[in-house]
């Protein structure tokens, strides 16, 4: 079936006219019109404008261009600006919101003639770890409806692993890529810092926000790395460093490849997801890498630190919401400190308000040096931490998740135990360096992730390793009943 | 630690949020919960450690040439605005 090809074979078939793009779109619609009823993951359908691309890639195809994304449909997380379309980041605040640019993810996408399916679901402004804080509802987790399928990223995640387009784009502030996509059982990829623009992407915290990528494969992820990764004089803490070619880096064999475990991931790890990642290792193992274990020591404070760093970058992102120049607008404010208060009160849900508030609170005269100042130098530990972890290997290992999915409400009412599904993925984002998220197996029929992270910019040799580890198992392949 | 209504309220100022009646000891509660959270970094000595605000450390602002590189887009930009007149954005009298 043509939404189960990889990247590369449905770019083969459109080359050589196997199918059409117009063909291929009109598929995905229709897999998405019957399909997503009952997942809930897109906000936006772009249908029209959708079959309005694919016509266009079939000229260019017709043509004789030949580019890897071209004609190829895939959904952007509804957190990037898209001109002349809805940008609502799961938000009462910006459900009026029509962008008036694309952002440069977008735009890339856009110019390799990438189609655009629709928006999808995700935590209101990126915040929350099950999809549940969105205006929109709660996204389904395909594997069981009952289940969440994580967020931020949680409708991108869904998508793909219900195969509603051929990739989707996703956003990483503190595990938002690789959480969901360990949860629905796809592969994730959170970029270094800096790799890819955050221009036109709607801004949570803004010294940790990456924006990546879910895919069937790591190969796939290799080929929409490529395109949208890269130098953008629009995003100033972009990295002018050359993009390689990451789909070239994917073959050759992994002999010497030095795997750290992280002994810190197994303290009080459920011994189920334990012994998939210990499969993990031995598949890494006949693959011809060394495994030794590492220790980082202030790994367990990373939690703590990033609900300190990132409410407070929030509380001062979210401050452009104020009812006057876009966005909601509360009825008949009495003045304007009222025009501010009910138009925030009202546009931003309960998560959101929570998190400017502890935001506006680390940063108020008092407080700011005992939590701010200190979350910002425990960053610094954890960062010196993995520096030093990697000198003496090449990428670490270990579960992306505590827990398989969970149910939606088991966990919405208490925000300290929602922040620790976080536990793993968040010291990725305050030390800046690329992750991935494999599936490695299941727990009571939900899939669970194998986690990778590398130093900075390392991302072609953690799209190699984890390629190599599904040229050698089948766990990416399988998909949910109803779905396949 | 424990925060108060009040604490809250003042936050909740500060942040420019109205906060409903029966919202209120939801955040007591929970932001309570966050801050003693969050003390758990007290227990790592950080004396003369710098406070780390950007992961690729040693990066710096680049400049570009003062020149124009944008157009006017102000009509645009203002199709998303809840209140317009003559090109201006509308609120609350300010001044009486």
């Amino acid at each position: 079936m043509l939404h189960n090809l990889t990247l590369g074979e449905l770019a083969d078939r459109l080359a050589d006219g196997r199918i059409s793009s117009v063909e291929l779109t009109r598929h995905f619609l229709a897999r998405i019109e019957r399909l997503n009823p009952a997942l809930n993951a897109l906000i936006t359908l772009t249908a029209e404008t959708a079959l309005q691309s694919a016509a266009a890639a079939d000229l260019r195809l017709a043509a004789g261009e030949r580019a890897p994304l071209l004609g190829i449909p895939l959904i952007h997380k509804d957190i990037f600006c898209t001109d002349g379309i809805r940008t609502s980041c799961g938000s009462r605040m910006l459900d009026n919101f029509i962008a008036p640019y694309d952002a440069t993810v977008v735009a890339r996408l856009k110019s390799a003639g990438a189609v655009m399916l629709g928006k999808a679901n995700m935590d209101e402004f990126a915040m929350g770890s099950s999809n549940e804080t969105s205006y929109y509802g709660p996204v389904k987790n395909p594997w069981d409806l009952k289940k969440v399928p994580g967020g931020s990223s949680g409708g991108s995640a869904a998508a793909m692993a219900a195969r509603l387009a051929a990739y989707t784009t996703g956003t990483d502030t503190g595990g938002s890529i690789r959480q969901p996509a360990a949860l629905t059982g796809v592969t994730g990829l959170k970029p270094t810092y800096g790799r890819v623009s955050r221009y036109g992407m709607i801004a949570y915290a803004s010294s940790l926000d990456q924006a990546g990528v879910f895919a069937r494969s790591a190969a796939d992820a290799a080929r929409v790395l490529k395109v949208i990764a890269g130098f953008d004089p629009l995003d100033s803490t972009s990295v002018d460093e050359p993009v390689p070619d990451y789909p070239a880096l994917l073959e050759g064999p992994l002999t010497g490849l030095r795997i750290g475990i992280l002994r810190e991931f197994f303290d009080g790890l459920d011994a189920r997801n334990a012994s998939l990642i210990h499969e993990a290792l031995k598949v890494y193992g006949s693959l011809g890498a060394t495994t030794v274990e590492v220790s980082l020591p202030h790994l367990p404070l990373s939690v703590p630190a990033y609900y300190v760093v990132a409410p407070a970058e929030a509380s001062s992102n979210l401050s452009r919401f104020d009812g006057v120049r876009f966005g909601y607008r509360c009825a008949d404010p009495r003045d304007l400190s009222d025009l501010y208060e009910r138009s925030r009160g009202e546009g931003f849900g309960i998560e959101v308000k929570r998190r400017i508030m502890t935001g506006t609170y680390v940063l108020s005269t008092g407080y700011f040096d005992a939590y701010y100042l200190k979350a910002q130098r425990v960053r610094r530990l954890i960062t010196d931490d993995f520096r030093a972890a990697f000198e003496k290997v090449d990428l670490l290992i270990g579960p992306t998740t505590p827990t398989p999915a969970f149910d939606i409400g088991a966990n919405i009412e208490d925000p300290v135990t929602m922040y620790l599904n976080d536990i793993y993925t968040v010291s990725a984002n305050l030390a800046g360096l690329p992750g991935m998220s494999l599936p490695c197996g299941f727990i009571e029929g939900l899939p669970m992730g194998l986690q990778l992270l590398g130093p900075h910019f390392s991302e072609g040799q953690l799209l190699r390793a984890a390629h190599q580890f599904q040229t050698a198992t089948d766990w990416h392949t399988h998909a949910p009943r109803g779905y396949e | 630690m424990s925060l108060t209504r009040q604490d809250v309220e003042k936050i909740a100022h500060l942040a420019r949020l109205s906060i409903t009646e029966s919202e209120m000891p939801v955040y007591v509660t929970s932001l309570s919960s966050i801050v003693n959270f969050v003390t758990e970094l007290s227990v790592v000595e950080t004396g003369a450690i710098l406070p780390m605000a950007h992961p690729l450390d040693g990066q710096h602002q680049r400049l570009r040439r003062d020149a124009v590189s944008e157009s006017d887009h102000r009509e645009k930009y203002q199709l998303n605005a809840p209140s317009v007149q003559a090109g201006l954005y509308v609120v609350p009298r300010v001044i009486e």
